[in-house]
């Protein structure tokens, strides 16, 4: 079962957005998220909400991905609607005992509550269309001219992907970890909050150990295959711009400029 | 000079204590001469700590000398010059599968060697689609390592060295965490690079039946050469392997004692065939 993990989640189809060079992706990302805040107007909210609309369509993830995603923030979407929905001074609407509902109070929580939901749907395309792997390589490429500034980019996305390889493998080690303790008479169930936090120490110390020994192993394999940091090194998937990349950043410049228009310079 | 030849090679671990004085030191491998030529298949054998791990990490280059000098391909490894040569020609394959993988798909794995070499992206292409060829995994190729089994996990690794465009591949007990189905796929991979691809092959093992297809053993015991010679030569001395702690396959072991108690049959059976025809069945 925990074979089967992946970081993100990352959804197998074939689409246009699929095919997109991920660098694309995530400067679009990007992009979109500063599209919404720099919108303050419903017209806005609704050129942004049709623009993702679209993107999803053409993703072929099928809709319930993207709800899926929105249950881890159920309750930070609440917290800040309610708050926003109370505590907002102006024109009072409604009076429940000593709490005010106000004008400017409906508005900015329905503002948050759109925005916050928009953000979450519009990364989380991005995760369900491109595999971790290939976001760590748009990662390293746009972050590139960083360099210049002894900025060790090639070493960072490198961690990136072992991290993301040995995610499983050391979920797995837990697991036999865990279940050799158990066997021995461990108890990570009962007690209170203390007492479990306690109790986690026979787990993490042999997996510590272990995942350095891994670490240890690993770093003199690699430089068995000749590992000497990215000078000189070539890529076996090099990301190249195709066409529809280009169109691509041509359709979010369109949607950025249409954004500005209507969402703040008409109104 | 073969490809890979040492000469009084010694290597000595030094412990230290926490303020770094020397508390001791241990040979782990002591006055080693090796000679292997190319295409050679070479076993080394030996029980734990005898230094035959330690022994092939200076043919890699990733241990150096403490005395003596280790040649691979006519380069002395101690000189930094030749390091990543010899780490190309000398290509190596660890015992556990799950901490040489790097890869989160099996090709990008095999690319990793060529694309620490600079190869141009189009040959690394063709060189992993050779490579897993190869070892007949090539099926796999957009798999996740994680979800391979030993055996197909240690074939992947093999690929991933051989991508290398190595001449001498050192799989330093690749079979040691595997069952043995996961065994017989890798040493048939082994054996089939050996034939049909003509790269020479050091194989480190504990394993008594993978070093019956070994034109050459070396027996190793407490960081010394204990014994040289052909697979029969070495399992026709079956109480001396006794002696240095090695298990002798079944039949060997069958065949001497039938010997010892008077029947005529030769030294140094290593097949039940060969035994069954010794004794005229």
């Amino acid at each position: 079962m925990l074979r089967d993990i992946t970081l993100g989640q990352y959804y197998q189809t074939d689409s246009v957005i699929h095919r997109l060079d991920p660098r694309v992706k995530l400067v679009t990302t990007l992009c979109y998220i500063i599209s919404l805040f720099i919108v303050d107007n419903w017209i806005g909210y609704v050129i942004a909400g049709a623009f993702l609309l679209m993107v999803i369509k053409l993703s072929k993830v099928p809709f319930k991905f993207m709800v899926r995603g929105m249950k881890s923030i159920v309750f930070l979407l609440l917290f800040a609607a309610v708050f926003n929905l109370f505590l907002t001074p102006g024109e009072v609407v409604v009076e429940l005992w000593k709490l005010h509902i106000t004008k400017e109070g409906i508005r900015l929580a329905s503002q948050m509550a759109v925005r916050l939901v928009f953000l979450i749907m519009g990364s989380s395309v991005m995760t369900l269309t491109t595999t971790p792997n290939n976001l760590t390589d748009a990662l390293e490429k746009l972050l590139g001219p960083l360099k210049v500034f002894k900025v060790p980019i090639h070493e960072i996305a490198m961690m990136m992907s072992i991290a993301l390889r040995f995610i499983p493998i050391l979920l797995e080690e837990t697991d036999k970890i865990m279940k050799a303790q158990i066997a021995r008479g461990a108890d990570f169930e009962s007690g209170n909050l203390i007492k479990k936090v306690k109790s986690m120490v026979p787990l993490l110390v042999p997996l510590f150990i272990s995942a350095f020994r891994r670490a240890n192993d690993l770093a003199m394999a690699m430089e068995a295959r000749c590992y000497r940091g990215g000078e000189y090194r070539t890529k076996m998937k090099p990301l190249i711009y195709k066409k529809r990349d280009g169109l691509a950043y041509g359709v979010v410049a369109f949607y950025l400029a249409v954004c500005i228009v209507f969402g703040k310079v008409l109104w | 000079m073969g490809i890979i030849k040492t000469k009084d090679l010694v290597f000595e671990y030094i412990r230290r204590d926490e303020e770094g004085n020397v508390e001791g030191i241990s040979r782990a491998v002591d006055e080693v001469n090796i000679d292997v030529e190319k295409g050679d298949f070479v076993a080394i054998l030996g029980h734990n700590g005898s230094g035959k791990s330690t022994l092939a990490k200076h043919i890699n280059a990733i241990l150096y000398p403490t005395e003596g000098t280790v040649w691979v391909d006519g380069k002395d490894t101690a000189n930094e010059e030749f390091l990543w040569e010899i780490r190309q020609e000398a290509g190596m394959v660890f015992q556990n599968p799950d901490n040489q993988i790097i890869g989160q798909v099996v090709e990008e794995d095999v690319g990793f060697g060529p694309e620490n070499l600079g190869v141009p992206t189009r040959e690394i292409w063709e060189r992993v689609e050779e490579s897993l060829k190869a070892v007949g995994m090539y099926e796999f190729r957009k798999h996740s390592p994680n979800k391979l089994s030993g055996g197909q996990k240690q074939r992947v690794s093999i690929a991933g060295v051989i991508a290398m465009h190595p001449k001498c591949i050192i799989l330093d007990e690749p079979t040691a965490m595997l069952d043995p189905n996961g065994r017989k796929e890798v040493i048939r991979a082994v054996r089939a690079l050996n034939d049909v691809e003509g790269i020479t092959v050091i194989l480190i093992t504990h394993y008594m039946e993978e070093i019956i297809h070994a034109n050459k053993v070396f027996v190793m015991d407490k960081g010394r050469i204990a014994m040289e010679g052909t697979p029969r030569e070495i399992f026709s001395q079956v109480e001396k392997l006794k002696e240095l702690r090695l298990d002798v396959p079944q039949v060997t072991l069958l065949a001497h004692e039938l010997r010892k108690s008077g029947l005529n049959i030769p030294e140094g059976i290593l097949t039940t065939q060969e035994l069954v025809k010794a004794l005229g069945l």
